[in-house]
């Protein structure tokens, strides 16, 4: 599988990250580096190999169902880049 | 040309948890903006998810109450795509390995029964809102839903009308609040249908494509919006245009579906196991504990009213019509002693069927807020059973009971209502009645049956409704005989 | 007082040779000169950290002292510590303040320990070098024209330069342990699970943890027990027994057996590092263990592997950077996709966009399973290559690095380049095993030599053990960064 033009622009478009073409060729150029260095996985067969997620072979902890949580909405919006009682701003949301 | 609608439907139904599926904050209803969104729920760098465990258990319950497969081990996965209402820029939800798979939902569109079979059943987090009216050019994002617990119920397309669609959406927001998973309140976004609509010509083996409408939070718009849009799909075929995959939105004032500007990215979601929370284990011990901690299915409930409370099949199914009803009557049954509850189940079932329901819908008052409880009603059933009350009286009982004039014996006692049963004072009645209406009684002996009613029409009113109707009759009958 | 070890510090506080207040002021004086040229720490916070300093004396003073008690520690800017700007190393977290502190924070306050400032590293944790950091790039104490390693690069030249006592960093893919080998100090990435992530900037999840990095192994004992602890906020957070990692660092090491795998000893590994790494063979024999021959046979593809499965959980664990509720956001821009586009354009660097675009790429829809599954399924094999190995040995021994510290700008253009230093450390993460790394010696260059250490699950006592060994024979640690 190797890596086209637009498959960086898609990317980038999935990603949400603006690139001008200038960037999209860099990027594609030393993206396509990497792809090198990651197509060397081919070389082993792993047809029989279950993946494996975690090192560890447990399961997830279970939390009771109980509030632990109290209200820190104005510390937390202290840090926002916009907000209007209470609510997040950003610009319209077009369904 | 015939035309057959395929019809599948994806309901969200917010489970009835006092906390948020992967973090502390509450998941009360109603809180002033951002207020229960805690730093799990706005995503703050650093944070991550714990899962609640009573949020699997309704999961479990669920599979349980729909003969579904509860898998023991099941995986979250992200579900990537950017919106504002989403704060990590992705949905935990789960993909490949849901909780639960398979089950089946009965419902009887005109007396006729069909299995609408379900797909699967999985754990998810809800996003946030977002709020358009007060803002210029912007939006308002609150938070305070992101994280709720969700249930995403799939069924299979299996419907093949508006109407089995709306029974299927039914029959599921009663089954979940039955079994206490889901709270179904509609009104507050707690149970919501997308259903998915495709049309093909009749004995097609392949389905059309489909369109989804999405969140109809009510039976009535769902199927309004089904019926518009299989109509739609049809004419669109007919005239030679072929159906996109496409979302759409139901707009109730217009009656139509309408095209939604669809997220860009909707098709590609890159789904991938979350590497923050670890395998779901569901051990057979929990799921014992669980099972067993269930409340009887109304099936088990129906069998049980016909088997050993001798209920007709109807009626049984009316008295499991939800859980508040069966809750009601079978604690009005519980009054009874039970030499005598196969004599009078019946009797309670017709009486909360009948007079109960027409007053608590007259008044828009709900069953649990009744001011006849079911105990009054128990009461109000043993009296009639054992003659103390004739049904005329009875009905005028239970408007004193609506109206909190006392209970049942009191009013009997205060008002002398009781039901006249004495022989000779019927047959004294009985006599008078006769010679006062001699043409009456000549037609009787004649034949003519309804010439009787008249009869028992006088010693009701003689006895000022007092009489036993039923022996009142016989009476007569022995004396014209 | 430079130059003491935290037990030395310790004692010294104890016994009131001078005060925590003393320590702390003396430390931050120093940091704040060197840090002009280092550029080892992004925020120095006077204030706060004399604070604590204060508290800290009061509990000394009430006899209340723990092993950190009134000790300035440097932490990682990728920890959120409540108060304190937390950058992560990025333009998109310049002015976040953290409204919460990381689990490891918490216990580091609850262990009576100052927090002496947050240091500089590679943008989000994405790197070798520290050359990718939004506040410029870190100069090795060693050697101010060469990098320091990464991406805990300000950890690493901070506790070299004796900026700082000692230091928290993170390791995704060898992040501790590299920087650790080229500034000539000693680092430990614990078994994953055993320090809780809750507070810490997510790069790759499956694959980042935090450890200690400090002069000495005896010192990276006390502080792994401060960090090593149950969080019920991390759900990949193992709950053990609590080990005293300091309790065996004396236990004689005869008998041991130190596995070399043969794929670590290939002709990558510079002369200079081949022959400080032999030495210090030489050294283990000399404390009684026993060398073994072993293989890793799937762990020359453990970079291409992680270079899949690192980008693809940093893509979504970065989504959340959108300008929304904090961070950077654009200031102009017509829509909502076009604020998302132009505050992630802005506020990532190249190589963080770099990875976020590998990354979305290879969980796309089509190339899931020839890439990220395929990467999984080599991260099963490489973990089953260990666990092989560890039947025939305690401890694995290897080169940290293929070399030491390389020229400032000198492998910013080729990022394959410069993903391959991390050659020998990745394999660890990717199968969740402890690993250290400890100097074993100078180039010709006068440059440090790593030698890195690593253990089974759990057994990060046995490799403490093993390196205060190593470290009580030889004298690499005590070495001293020339500062020019």
């Amino acid at each position: 599988m190797s890596l086209e033009k637009k498959d960086v622009q898609r990317a980038a478009l999935l990603a949400r990250i603006e690139i001008t073409e200038t960037e999209a060729n860099e990027t594609f150029e030393q993206l396509g580096k990497v792809f090198d260095l990651i197509e060397q996985m081919k070389i082993i067969n792993t047809d029989d190999i279950a993946p494996m997620a975690h090192a560890q072979d447990i399961s997830t902890r279970l939390r009771d169902d109980v509030v632990t949580e109290k209200d820190r909405h104005e510390e937390f919006q202290e840090v926002a880049p916009a907000t209007e009682r209470g609510l997040y701003l950003v610009p319209k949301v077009i369904e | 040309m015939e035309w057959e609608i395929v019809i599948g439907i994806e309901t969200h139904a917010q489970l009835s948890t006092e906390s948020k599926i992967f973090s502390g904050a509450s998941t009360n209803f109603g809180a002033d903006p951002n207020v229960n969104a805690c730093e799990v729920d706005i995503a703050l760098p650093g944070v991550l998810p714990v899962l609640n465990k009573k949020a699997v258990e309704k999961a479990i319950q669920f599979g349980i109450a729909t003969g579904a497969r509860v898998n023991r081990q099941s995986i979250f996965a992200r579900k990537n795509y950017f919106y504002p209402d989403l704060p990590k820029g992705y949905q935990i939800s789960q993909f490949e390995n849901p909780v639960v798979e398979g089950g089946e939902i009965k419902i009887s569109v005109d007396g006729e029964e069909k299995i609408i079979r379900l797909t699967r059943a999985h754990l998810e987090e809800d996003a946030g809102k977002s709020l358009h009216e007060d803002f210029v050019g912007m939006s308002g994002i609150d938070l305070n839903r992101a994280g709720t617990p969700l249930l995403e119920i799939v069924s299979e397309p299996d419907m093949r009308s508006a109407r089995e669609a709306v029974e299927y959406a039914r029959h599921l927001h009663t089954l979940v609040q039955w079994i206490g998973v889901c709270d179904g309140n509609m009104q507050e976004g707690n149970f919501r249908c997308d259903a998915n609509v495709s049309v093909r010509k009749k004995g097609e083996k392949e389905f059309g494509t489909r369109r989804e409408i999405k969140n109809l939070n009510s039976f009535r718009f769902l199927q309004q919006a089904i019926e518009f849009e299989a109509q739609w799909q049809i004419e669109q075929i007919e005239d030679g245009h072929k159906i996109i995959q496409a979302t759409v939105l139901f707009d109730p004032d217009s009656g139509e579906t309408r095209l939604m500007r669809t997220k860009e990215d909707a098709h590609d979601y890159r789904y991938f196991p979350d590497p923050d929370l670890l395998p779901l284990n569901i051990d057979e011990k929990w799921f014992t504990s669980v099972e067993q901690a269930m409340p009887e299915l109304p099936l088990a409930k129906i069998e049980r009213y016909v088997k050993d409370l001798g209920l007709s099949a109807i009626d049984a199914q009316s008295m499991v019509a939800s859980k508040g009803i069966s809750d009601f009557f079978e604690s009005a049954i519980s009054q009874i002693p039970e030499s005598e509850t196969r004599k009078i189940s019946k009797l309670v079932a017709n009486w909360i069927n009948g007079d109960l329901a027409a007053a608590l819908n007259k008044e828009q008052v709900e069953l649990v807020d009744s001011p006849v409880t079911a105990k009054m009603i128990g009461d109000l059933a043993q009296r009639i059973a054992d003659n103390t009350l004739s049904s005329k009286l009875a009905k005028q009982v239970f408007e004193g009971l609506w109206n909190g004039s006392g209970s049942v014996d009191e009013m009997i006692e205060k008002e002398g209502l009781k039901q006249l049963s004495d022989s000779s004072e019927l047959e004294t009645f009985a006599d008078q009645v006769i010679a006062a209406n001699p043409q009456q009684a000549e037609d009787f002996r004649g034949g003519k049956e309804k010439a009787l009613n008249a009869l028992v029409g006088q010693m009701m009113k003689l006895t000022k409704g007092k009489a036993n109707p039923a022996q009142v009759n016989e009476i007569l009958r022995k004396k014209l005989a | 007082m430079f130059d003491k070890s935290l037990k030395e510090l310790a004692s010294s506080l104890a016994s009131k040779d001078f005060s925590s207040f003393e320590l702390t002021q003396a430390y931050l004086d120093r940091a704040k000169e060197l840090n002009t040229s280092i550029n080892a720490f992004v925020t120095i916070d006077e204030e706060q950290s004399l604070a604590q300093a204060r508290s800290a004396d009061q509990k000394i003073a009430q006899g209340n002292i723990q092993a950190l008690t009134g000790i300035p520690i440097a932490h990682k800017d990728i920890w959120c510590a409540k108060g304190w700007m937390t950058t992560c190393g990025s333009k998109m977290l310049q002015n976040f303040k953290a409204p919460y502190n990381a689990h490891i924070i918490d216990r580091f306050n609850t262990a009576g320990s100052i927090i002496q400032g947050k240091t500089n590293m590679d943008e989000f944790a994405m790197g070798s070098s520290n050359e990718t950091s939004f506040f410029g790039h870190v100069k090795n104490p060693w050697d101010s024209s060469r990098v320091p390693g990464g991406s805990s690069g300000g950890s690493a030249a901070a506790v070299a330069a004796r900026m700082t006592p000692a230091a928290t960093g993170t390791d995704t893919g060898g992040s501790i342990r590299q920087p650790a080998a080229l500034c000539g100090i000693s680092g430990l990435k614990p078994t994953y699970g055993l320090v809780s992530r809750y507070g810490m900037i997510a790069f790759a999840s499956s694959l980042d943890q935090g450890g200690p990095m400090a002069r000495s192994a005896e010192d990276l004992a006390i502080l792994t027990e401060v960090m090593v602890d149950y969080d019920m906020r991390d759900s990949t957070s193992l709950k053990r027994d609590p080990v005293n990692y300091s309790a065996n660092l004396e236990t004689s090491i005869a008998g041991i057996k130190i596995g070399l795998p043969k794929e670590y000893f290939s002709d990558e590994v510079s002369p200079d590092v081949q022959k400080a790494v032999a030495s210090a063979i030489g050294e283990y024999k000399k404390l009684g263990a026993e060398i073994v021959d072993v293989s890793l046979p799937t762990s020359p593809l453990s970079v291409a592997a992680y270079y899949v499965i690192a980008p693809a959980e940093a893509s979504s664990n970065l989504s959340r950077f959108d300008g929304v509720r904090y961070g950077h956001r654009a200031k102009e821009y017509k829509d909502l996709n076009e604020m998302y586009a132009k505050t992630r354009a802005e506020g990532f660097g190249a190589e963080v966009k770099r990875r976020i675009l590998i990354g979305t790429y290879v969980l796309s829809h089509g190339y899931y399973d020839a890439y990220y599954i395929k990467a999984q399924k080599i991260r099963r094999l490489i973990s089953q290559d260990f666990a092989q190995a560890f039947e025939k040995c305690d401890l694995i021994l290897s080169p940290t690095a293929p070399g030491t510290a390389f020229g400032i700008g000198e492998k910013a253009s080729d990022p394959v380049q410069m993903y391959l230093s991390d050659i020998f450390t990745i394999a660890a993460n990717l199968a969740g095993l402890p690993a250290m790394s400890i100097p074993c010696g100078l180039d010709d260059a006068n440059l440090p030599i790593g030698l890195q250490l690593i253990g089974n699950y759990f057994d990060e006592a046995r490799m403490l053990n093993a390196a205060h060994m190593y470290q009580k024979a030889t004298d690499w640690h005590l070495k001293q960064a020339p500062l020019k």
